[in-house]
């Protein structure tokens, strides 16, 4: 399986990050890759509960993720099943494109060690390409690879 | 195999370091005779020729013979989608759990000052 993890400390507790990782007006602040809010956020915060998230990208397209809370343990856990709906990219769109988003958190002495999980199930990434050479990028996937804690 | 199986077995091949200095090393070479490669490492040449077993399973690398010599090079092209996936994504969650954490600490600060 592939996966993006990451791993961040923040300065707050477990219960206010998990607040901000399940409220509409938590989400929408910080959701989206550009420093601004996202363009709207609709949150059911319960198990099978729907989210859906538009935000902008700086090239000014607009995305949309939806998807539904899997798992809710306050203040340690959530999970959400995750797809594009609108904006991503072409091979991610398909009806049944879903992904996995975990975040883990865990009380530390300075706040909060929040641990994100993204991963693409069975399927989900084609493995096919034509393009040749690998480039830069290699490189850098490896030292992801060799990483533990990428963010601290 | 199937395409979704070969990208599990790319990232399961990539846990090791041994491959990836492998790859590493032929990142930066047009080809590598199999000897050279083998060079650095202090293990025996089958363990070298297994983790190569192991890379050109899943269409990493392709080795080619010219007289005595087996030459080693990397597959092109062979990565990209899932680098593609994996870069993408991590840009995405970066980027907002750097803001994630600006909104707690904020929201932090605005209940310890309540509690004053």
């Amino acid at each position: 399986m592939t996966e993006a993890v990451l791993v961040r400390r923040i300065a707050a507790r477990p219960g206010i990050v998990f607040d901000a990782l399940v409220t509409a007006d938590g989400i929408a602040s910080w959701w989206g890759p550009e420093d601004e809010p996202a363009i709207s956020a609709t949150v059911d915060p319960r198990v099978n509960g729907s989210f859906q998230v538009r935000f902008r990208t700086f090239d000014g397209r607009e995305h949309e993720c939806t998807g539904q809370f899997l798992e809710i343990d306050k203040p340690t856990r959530v999970v959400l099943s995750w797809r594009w709906a609108q904006g991503g990219e072409p091979d991610e769109v398909a009806a049944d494109n879903v992904s996995r988003v975990e975040f883990r958190l865990r009380a530390i002495d300075t706040g909060t060690e929040l641990t994100l999980i993204h991963s693409a199930l069975r399927g989900q990434i084609s493995a096919q390409s034509h393009e040749n050479g690998w480039g830069g990028a290699l490189k850098k996937l490896l030292r992801q690879f060799s990483e533990k804690n990428p963010n601290l | 195999m199937y395409k979704e199986e070969r990208l599990d077995r790319i990232f399961s091949a990539l846990s090791d370091p041994t491959r990836r200095s492998i790859l590493a090393r032929l990142e930066g070479e047009p080809r590598l005779s199999i000897s050279a490669l083998a060079q650095p490492f202090a293990m025996t040449m089958p363990a070298v020729l297994k983790h190569l077993d192991v890379l050109s399973e899943i269409g990493l690398i392709r080795r080619s013979k010219a007289g005595r010599t087996v030459w080693v090079e990397i597959e092109p092209g062979s990565m990209k989608s899932a680098m593609d996936w994996l870069q993408r994504h991590r840009l995405f969650w970066t980027a907002s759990v750097d803001r994630l954490a600006r909104y707690a600490e904020a929201k932090e600060r605005e209940s310890e000052g309540k509690g004053k």
